[in-house]
């Protein structure tokens, strides 16, 4: 096959930018969870993500790489500026262009132009005060590369990428699985109206979902932005690419987004190996297509949602 | 005071009025039932005492207090407990996991009250890690009334706890009743099954199309003649 030959290679890249997209994937898939609705809005909740870890970490890097625990330090402090700024961001959209129609009891299609509507102000907002132009991240890390697995090199980044999502992805699971909070949410999604009889305050568990998936997709934004830069562009692509994963690994379902995540990441980068890397974003389409096409449920299915 | 007191409640859905001025009261400790054909607004009334539906015009008094603008997390946490039509259990959570819904808003431990609703139905406490979706009939019916005994409520509304299920079930969901009535909580019962409800209950109100049509003492609605033929399918000619 075309893509034997470098199969570990890109298979740690796949890893990591599919982590990437787990992590942003989760956002819509949680709000879905709880509205049934499409946050199209998220891609810029991880637009804001990558400015805010920027901005922190610009203000913390001198003007050599420092390396070593304070590049650990340093990471970290982007990743919560990141999510910070996501979460704010997420929180804002729900406050603005959400919660206003669902008090009035808009229909679905309302929603969608609200979203559509605040995605291009955000960006426009970003590009005007931050400038159009990409800006790199600075240099936190004085070796590009860690170590070889399989004869595939591993990049810092790709460690950073990987190993950050993955801590926040097992926290965002035992979340939903453990904490009240979390069964808040699962009770909100399989009946909204049941669980308000409980005592649960949906808007509040509403909102907090909003925080979490921000928070995800905010440090997602960050952690995209050591290898890509920030732009105020930078949402769009993996905004759309997330939203394949989340419909993928079933939209609602937890997991399936993890799932779909990773499994866009790889089949991308294979992909790539075998087309030409022109077709990057093709591929991720034609799966979205695909999916919708076969199985519209996902791998997994609605768990979240309701089915019952 | 009644405990719950309902004074000219008017519900509307769109343009068209589904309760017309429904008054009513509970008393602390009593079992009241709540009578009608299908469609006449037994669950609208329910919904509308839980905080789910607005009322165009009216009251609703919970011990004293107005509840008629409280969003229904609000009604709950001041000790009104809906079991819902259709048991609206969570699917996909399991059984302990649906009790655990119940007491969402209680600080502590719920370890005592849990033991009380698995006392009830020891059938629950067999299925604690069964997923609620998969459960019978009659144990979601036992889950939702044990979920909503979870927030330990001093007024239980339940909304056609007899509904689809077998008589012997049935017989047991109205013995639970009185059990938790004689534990000290108060009952609004919506039922379709009159001869039972009526003669569980103290007192009965009758609901048609909107209004309340007969309230009394439920022996003496029990042998009323327009309720025998009504909701109770009699044939009082043949008699
Ligand atoms: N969501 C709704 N939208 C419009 N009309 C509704 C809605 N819910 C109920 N109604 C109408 O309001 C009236 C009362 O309904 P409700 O459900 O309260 O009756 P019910 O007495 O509980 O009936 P049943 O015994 O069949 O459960 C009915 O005419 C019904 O069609
Ligand atoms: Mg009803």
């Amino acid at each position: 096959m075309c893509f034997t030959s470098q199969f570990w290679q890109l298979t740690v890249a796949g890893l990591a930018i599919g982590s990437l997209y787990a992590l942003i994937a989760l956002g819509y898939t949680l709000v879905y969870g709880v509205l049934q609705l499409i946050n199209f809005a998220h891609s810029e909740v991880f637009m804001a993500g990558g400015f805010g870890g920027l901005f922190l970490v610009r203000e913390l890097v001198g003007d050599t790489a420092p390396g070593g625990a304070a590049a650990v330090l340093i990471t970290t402090a982007g990743i919560l500026g990141g999510a910070l700024a996501g979460a704010g961001t997420a929180f804002v959209l729900e406050r603005t262009a959400y919660r206003p129609l669902r008090r009035r009891g808009a229909p679905r299609l309302a929603y969608l132009i609200s979203a559509i509507g605040a995605s291009l102000f955000l960006y426009n907002l970003a590009g005007k005060e931050f400038g159009r132009l990409a800006i790199p991240m600075p240099d936190i890390y004085t070796s590009g590369t860690v170590f070889h697995i399989f004869g595939a090199r591993v990049t810092t980044n790709q460690l950073v990428i990987a190993g950050a999502a993955l801590v926040m992805l097992i926290a965002l699971d035992r979340l939903v699985a453990k904490t009240r909070l979390g069964q808040g949410i699962r009770a909100v999604a399989q009946d909204a109206e049941t669980a308000s009889l409980m005592g649960v305050d949906i808007n509040k568990v509403i909102t907090l979902t909003f925080i979490i998936g921000g928070l995800l997709g905010g440090a997602a934004g960050f952690l995209y932005g050591l290898v890509f830069n920030v732009q105020y562009t930078m949402g769009f692509i993996p905004g759309v690419k997330a939203f394949t994963a989340a419909v993928l690994g079933g939209i609602g379902n937890v997991r399936g987004a993890v799932l779909g995540g990773l499994v866009l990441g790889l089949v991308e980068n294979y992909g790539v190996a075998c087309a030409s890397s022109a077709y990057r974003d093709i591929i991720a389409f034609m799966i979205l297509v695909l999916v919708l096409l076969v199985r519209p449920s996902g791998i997994l299915g609605e768990r979240l949602g309701r089915s019952a | 005071m009644a405990m719950l007191e309902l004074q000219d409640v008017h519900v509307k859905y769109g343009a068209v009025e589904a309760l017309k001025g429904v008054t009513l009261e509970v008393n602390e400790g009593e079992i009241v039932t709540l009578l009608g054909a299908n469609g006449a607004g037994k669950t609208t009334t329910l919904r509308t005492i839980s905080g789910l539906l607005r009322p165009s015009a009216g009251r609703i008094l919970f011990e004293g207090r107005p509840i008629d603008q409280m969003p229904a997390h609000e009604v709950l946490g001041i000790g009104v407990g809906h079991v819902p039509e259709g048991r609206r259990v969570f699917p996909r959570m399991s059984v302990q996991e649906n009790l655990e819904m119940g007491a969402y808003q209680r600080k502590g431990g719920n370890k005592e009250v849990m033991q009380r609703v698995f006392e009830l139905f020891p059938v629950l406490s067999e299925r604690k890690s069964q997923e609620g979706g998969t459960l019978s009939g009659g144990e979601q019916q036992m889950l939702a009334i044990g979920r909503a005994l979870m927030s330990r409520p001093r007024l239980i509304l339940l909304d056609e706890p007899s509904m689809g299920l077998a008589p012997l079930i049935v017989a047991k969901i109205f013995e639970i009743i009185a059990e938790i009535n004689d534990d000290g909580t108060t009952v609004l019962l919506v039922e379709q099954n009159a001869a039972q409800a009526l003669k569980l209950a103290g007192r009965g109100y009758v609901l048609e199309t909107g209004s309340i049509v007969m309230s009394d003492d439920a022996a003496t609605l029990l042998s009323d003649d327009r309720v025998r033929a009504a909701y109770l399918g009699e044939d009082i000619g043949a008699a």
